[in-house]
């Protein structure tokens, strides 16, 4: 069963990376100028139905296998993150009808999988906090109500590529190019950690930690840095050019310093082959939108997605917190984010009210807000400790 | 003064924008408006905000009800919000270290500086409750601000508009068509087929829907108060209890914050852990990679509750009631009354009993043995025959203070040290000797008798927490109908549609409070079966 389903996401996967050259040539497709007609967006959304059912399969047979809801740790959380991306964007897609919107949320979801499958992948026992219904309850709202959010970040993206000015070099053109980079950086750590795990790469070191204990640490990609009085253990590997104080984990800061090269010398050949900022390459691909129709995608997406995240993440939240952790609200890290994305969407909303706040601004603000989002999901799970256990 | 009359007659109140009954323009509408558009946002009714500024209260209102101001609320609080989590609040930093302490260590300057800050304790400072309670202020008179004229306008809104009000709605359109009847018949059919409520007057139609939607974000904004008021009662006392209570496993205590109305006792606590040879083969992996055993499965502790039975005198032991037994467990508290008790915490194999032998050094005949409750010794153990141990003093924590004098650092035995006085029949007197773990110390060196360690006993603690919340319900009701505002005001869309017919032209003007893309797609179907044009967008974005 375990090995099925994880055939079952592989082949989603995959369904998802066809889905997207659909979309792509659907665009390119001068003929079905009618989007409803056209052929190339009909295998397109095909795939991706396709591949969120396959996903979907990926998701039942990992809850048989496992016995409880695989949204336990931090692959299984992200790619089901992932997988009510897609199906987000498969019901925006049958109002709208945007092929546009299908080239750029795929490769968000592939992104996403790819991510969180560089994190352990085995199926693991829920300890005691995690044994509640209240885990699927909560953490599937939540994810959904987020994954609709991140519709308006993809629509923004869209809408910025279209009207963006990339004649000449601005702030603008640049933060936009940034979000490409951030991009392609991800795609970056995807490929280090998978080249450098199939070289089986390990080094471990002795260092002293916060506390002034001796404990070790093991590294998977290459040591640019020490931890704090690191000593190398293994033979015949990179002992890190400097030492970081006990205070930062070496590991983390190590991968994402491999992430960042790599992303930057992968942006650098992009751009050689381009010859042009990625998102002045990505501007003929959306020539044709209807700027309105993308401006209410990334509103509607907002307005669907605002009710049921303030459930997920919030009310069900707090439910679940007073039974586990005795309190609604303890001010946790991970909460308090999880309420600074609730606000940041209330003032979008509130923002959409005045004149002013449509179109352009509200596509950098739903920018800022996946960042949010994305932030939560990481930044906070990774680098800042808290109570929620996947860490 | 306090009214403005419109050419059709009707009387609206001052500060009116668009007439209620006609919607012909009555002031010119705000700046930035000399494009051709109406600005329909609350159907130009005369707000309190936008009609008066002259006193102070009139000032405070209009700051409080502006959106902008609100909306700069909320991203203040954001922006603080996020401020709070660079650094562990003080909540959660280890208690055996001073937080001023605490964050120079750790985090340096930084952290220096944000403790002096006071930002360690963010989320309970008097500013940021000010930002929160202005965030509600800002609410209520922004709420009242426009509900009241909003539903004023609806209400009285009337069928028949002129055509300078349609002409500058988004969606219009203009259309000769050869019979009229049959054309506004049909639309008529398929406004109904679309379940909109049609009212007609000499030739105008009014058709609408989902006007309830706009009630929305006023619903859910009481939710909110709602919400925020409950969250302010938890202050008063009463309506709250946080308290912890650790039980020894054997052990029955009062339950605080209960007036000693209610007992515990704690049979037993078990810790487990997932092992490798009892868990489904899908787990081995994850289980061989964080280490076998290392992973907690669960965290129980067997109770029973009692209730006290009738009052019973300070010092007396109160009699008591079997409620029932019951095993809490991580997201499984122990519920009675208002009251929940919760597994939040433990301690296994803390010291209870301690074992010594009276014995001649000598010959290492024993003379009985004592056995120590480390919570609760005794003054003097006799032994029989002459024989007994005294127990001079008792460090239950023991080390040795700056001056290297024997002290205890606590109540708990974590580390007991005695002074015993050993009476025997040829040392009436008593020996002294000084016995901790591992080490005995004799003040005068020649002691015959001896006090030797011959075993302990251990218990396991269960750490719980005492909860009451009775505002909880209060929480409740507030987020239940902040929702129901929510999906009122965002799933469902106001729409309405008005048709002007005269001298063989139809004119019809159509508005949404969004999804404008929607209300176009449903003319589409409207307007199935007319020779009525699709209105055209006043109002594309612009480039
Ligand atoms: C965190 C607190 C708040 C939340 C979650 C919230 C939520 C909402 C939501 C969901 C809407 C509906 C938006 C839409 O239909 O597009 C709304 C509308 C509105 N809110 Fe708030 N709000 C908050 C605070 C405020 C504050 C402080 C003000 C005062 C300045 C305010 C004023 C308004 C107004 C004027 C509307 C529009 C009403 C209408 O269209 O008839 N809100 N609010």
């Amino acid at each position: 069963m375990a090995e099925l389903s994880s055939t079952l996401l592989y082949i989603a996967f995959i369904l998802y990376l066809i889905g997207t050259f659909f979309f792509g040539g659907s665009i390119r497709d001068k003929r079905g100028k009618d989007e409803k007609t056209n052929r190339w967006a009909r295998l397109g959304i095909a795939a991706a139905i396709l591949g969120f059912l396959s996903q979907l399969g990926y998701f039942v047979t990992r809850w048989i296998a496992a016995g409880h809801a695989p949204v336990s740790n931090l692959f299984e959380f992200t790619t089901f993150f992932g997988m009510m991306l897609v199906g987000a964007f498969i019901i925006i897609y049958f109002i709208y009808k945007l092929s546009a919107l299908g080239l750029f949320t795929l490769p968000v979801a592939l992104l996403l999988i790819a991510y969180a499958s560089m994190f352990p992948t085995e199926i693991s026992p829920l300890i005691p906090a995690l044994q509640s219904d209240w885990l699927k309850i909560h953490v599937t709202t939540a994810a959904a109500g987020q994954a609709i959010l991140a519709i308006s970040f993809v629509a923004g993206v869209l809408y910025l590529t279209k009207v963006v000015d990339q004649s000449k070099a601005t702030k603008k053109t640049f933060w936009l190019e940034f979000v490409m980079f951030v991009l392609v950086t991800t795609l970056a750590f995807v490929i280090v950690t998978t080249v450098f795990r199939a070289m089986d790469y390990e080094s471990v070191f002795k260092w002293i930690d916060k506390n002034g204990q001796e404990a070790e640490m093991e590294f998977h990609l290459p040591a640019l840095v020490a931890p704090h009085e690191g000593e190398l253990l293994t033979k015949d590997r990179l002992a890190g050019f400097v030492e970081l104080p006990a205070i930062l984990s070496a590991r983390k800061v190590n991968t994402v310093l491999w992430s960042t090269f790599v992303g930057l010398i992968l942006y650098g050949v992009i751009r050689l082959i381009l010859r042009k900022r990625i998102s002045a390459a990505l501007q003929p691909l959306v020539k044709n939108l209807n700027l309105d129709v993308v401006d209410e995608i990334g509103y509607r997406s907002v307005a669907i997605g605002f009710p049921v995240f303030t459930l997920g993440a919030l009310i069900f939240a707090m439910i679940w917190a007073q039974i586990a952790w005795t309190r609604f609200w303890g001010w946790d890290p991970k909460e308090v984010w999880a309420l600074i994305t609730w606000l940041f969407y209330a003032a979008y909303l509130h923002l959409r009210l005045s004149r002013g706040w449509h179109g352009e601004k509200s596509a950098w603000l739903a920018v800022i807000g996946f960042a949010i989002i994305m932030f939560n999901l990481i930044f906070v799970n990774l680098v800042i400790a808290g109570l929620h256990s996947y860490a | 003064m306090n009214h403005v009359k419109c050419e059709c007659g009707h009387v609206n109140p001052f500060g009116t924008v668009l007439c209620e009954n006609c919607g012909r323009a009555l002031a010119a509408e705000g700046e930035g408006n000399s494009e051709k558009l109406h600005d329909m946002r609350y159907d130009g009714s005369a707000r309190r905000s936008q009609t008066y500024n002259k006193t102070i209260v009139d000032k405070v209102w209009n700051f409080f009800s502006s959106v902008k101001v609100g909306v700069w609320l909320i991203v203040i609080t954001l922006i603080a919000s996020a401020i709070g989590t660079i650094f562990p609040q003080e909540l959660y930093i280890p208690s055996n270290v001073t937080p001023e302490q605490f964050y120079k260590d750790e985090y340096g300057i930084l952290g220096q500086l944000y403790y002096q800050l006071g930002f360690h304790r963010l989320y309970g400072s008097w500013w940021y409750m000010t930002l929160i309670a202005s965030i509600g202020i800002s609410l209520v008179i922004c709420s009242l601000d426009r509900v009241i004229p909003l539903y004023r306008a609806l209400k009285n809104q009337g069928v028949s508009r002129h055509e300078s009000f349609l002409k500058r709605q988004r969606l219009f359109s203009e259309s000769y068509v050869d019979n009229i009847e049959k054309n506004v018949e049909q639309v008529k059919k398929n406004l109904t087929a679309r379940r909109y409520r049609i009212r007609e007057e000499n030739g105008n139609i009014l058709a609408e829907k989902n006007r309830f939607s706009r009630w929305g974000p006023y619903v859910n904004h009481i939710g909110l108060i709602i919400f925020l008021i409950g969250a302010m009662l938890r202050f008063f006392p009463g309506m709250y209890v946080d308290e912890v209570l650790w039980l020894r496993e054997g052990e029955t205590k009062e339950i605080p914050g209960t007036n000693g109305e209610y007992y515990l006792k704690h049979h037993q606590f078990i810790l487990e852990t997932y092992q490798k040879e009892k868990e489904k083969d899908v787990f081995q992996e994850a289980i061989d990679r964080v280490g076998d055993g290392s992973v907690a499965k669960n965290f129980q502790s067997n109770v029973t509750l009692y209730k006290k039975q009738g009052d019973s005198l300070p010092g007396e032991e109160p009699k008591l009631k079997e409620v029932k037994d019951f095993s809490i467990r991580v997201n499984e508290p122990l519920k009675f009354d208002s009251y929940a008790v919760y597994q939040v915490n433990y301690k296994l194999n803390e010291l209870n009993k301690m074992t010594f032998d009276l014995i001649d050094k000598k010959s290492g005949k024993s003379f009985g043995k004592v056995v120590i409750d480390l919570l609760n010794p005794e003054k003097k153990y006799d032994l029989g025959n002459g024989y007994a141990v005294e127990i001079a003093s008792y460090l239950p924590d023991f080390y040795f203070d700056d001056e290297g004098n024997p002290a205890t650092r606590s109540r708990v035995p974590n580390n007991p040290a005695f002074v015993f006085k050993m009476i025997a029949p040829d040392r009436p007197k008593g020996e002294t000797s000084f016995v901790a773990i591992q080490q005995t110390i004799e003040p005068n060196e020649n002691n015959k008798y001896k006090m030797k360690f011959s075993g302990i006993e251990t218990k396991n603690l269960t750490g719980l927490v005492v909860r009451k919340d009775l505002t909880l319900w209060v929480l409740g009701v507030g987020g239940a109908i902040f929702m129901i505002g929510l999906i009122q005001g965002l799933y469902w869309q106001h729409r309405r549609i008005w048709l002007k017919a005269d001298n063989g032209k139809i004119m019809l003007a159509g508005h949404t409070n969004k999804n404008w893309f929607g209300l176009k797609n449903e003319l589409d179907i409207i307007l199935r079966d007319t020779e009525i044009q699709k209105p055209v967008d006043q109002k594309q974005l612009k480039e």
